[in-house]
């Protein structure tokens, strides 16, 4: 589909999305709402060429997440996400 | 949050690559393997980001290094590795990331395998290993272009020389030492099988690199027995400069 393209990995877009999470999305777990895959943030697929950021699934390589900043403030764009889980431990 | 940091030392590690260690009186502490982001703005108000994995292990000296390196068409990279001088600020955001990371507590056997560029966190880990006198089995497999293109090569050595040290196996896929006995060449199922730990040990594995090396190894592990899960990666772009 888009593997062509060159992409990082989730931990690429911590520091853009510590913008708008309190805790550390690297480590939390993200379920796919299209395949269920359920894997760490820091294994998605990040693309970074656009105008924002876009996490795609490492499995089946739908869109999880989009966010973009602009003038008018942070878009965050979640819904190829059943959830994030984040570890309340330490 | 951005915070100013201080140049306090530079460091030259090749000729393209130059280590910065920067001080920031209100740093909260990291952890290895984590990364920060560096800001840089022009008089005109254009601003750039870049990340940069963190190379020193964690300290009480709120300092901490990272290691850089120069990109022929960078936006940024070029400004880090030959214009700062000691006593520029730089406006910094981190520490980030809570994945890709080695704390003491962890006992396991550690695998690094670095591609370039992407030994940078995990020397931070094997630093790390080094100031908490752990002695937890570490290995680093070190996949290069050639020997002058290494990183740290003097303080990899003098670690690597230690009893119940780091076992440090380079491959050169351009140009080796002379005498080497293995010829250039990418890391193939031969050299993970010879250098890595056994997946009967459990190992935890940290790859670095751009993303096909990634890619590549991590496929190399699975396929030599390791557990998907214990398999922790971290891409650089195809510049090697993350964006």
């Amino acid at each position: 589909m888009s593997s062509h393209i060159a992409y990082l990995d989730g931990n690429a877009a911590a520091g853009e999305l510590s913008k708008v999470f309190a805790m550390d999305v690297t480590a939390a777990q993200g379920k796919c709402k299209h395949c269920g895959a359920t894997r760490r943030f820091a294994e998605a697929r990040l693309y970074m060429e656009g105008p924002g950021v876009v996490a795609r699934c490492c499995v089946c390589e739908h869109v999880l997440l989009r966010v973009v900043s602009s003038c008018q403030g942070v878009f965050l764009d979640v819904r190829g996400l059943t959830y994030l889980r984040f570890d309340m431990m330490g | 949050m951005w915070r100013v940091g201080t140049v306090v030392a530079l460091h030259d590690e090749t000729a393209t690559t130059r280590t910065i260690t920067l001080e920031l009186p209100d740093w909260p502490g990291h952890v290895a393997g984590q990364h920060l982001d560096v800001r840089l703005t022009a008089p005109d108000g254009y601003s750039a980001v870049r990340s940069y994995s963190i190379a020193s292990a964690p300290n009480t000296e709120r300092r901490v290094q990272i290691t850089v390196e120069r990109l022929p068409n960078g936006e940024v990279s070029p400004y880090l590795t030959q214009e700062v001088i000691v006593g520029d600020r730089l406006e910094l955001r981190g520490p980030i990331g809570g994945w890709f990371v080695w704390r003491r507590q962890q006992t396991e056997p550690i695998q690094l395998v670095a591609g370039g560029s992407g030994i940078v966190p995990l020397m931070a880990m094997i630093r790390s290993r080094a100031s908490a006198s752990s002695t937890v089995p570490f290995r680093l497999l070190y996949s290069v272009r050639e020997p002058g293109a290494v990183f740290y090569r003097d303080e990899l050595r003098t670690l690597s020389a230690e009893h119940r040290s780091v076992i440090v196996t380079y491959a050169y896929t351009r140009t080796v030492p002379k005498d080497w006995p293995r010829p250039p060449g990418r890391i193939d199922a031969a050299l993970i099988r010879a250098t890595t730990w056994p997946a009967h040990l459990g190992p935890a594995c940290y790859i670095c690199g751009p993303t096909p090396f990634v890619e590549t190894v991590a496929n190399l592990l699975t396929a030599s027995g390791n557990d998907r899960d214990k398999i922790r990666t971290e891409r650089f772009g195809p510049t090697g400069e993350r964006k």
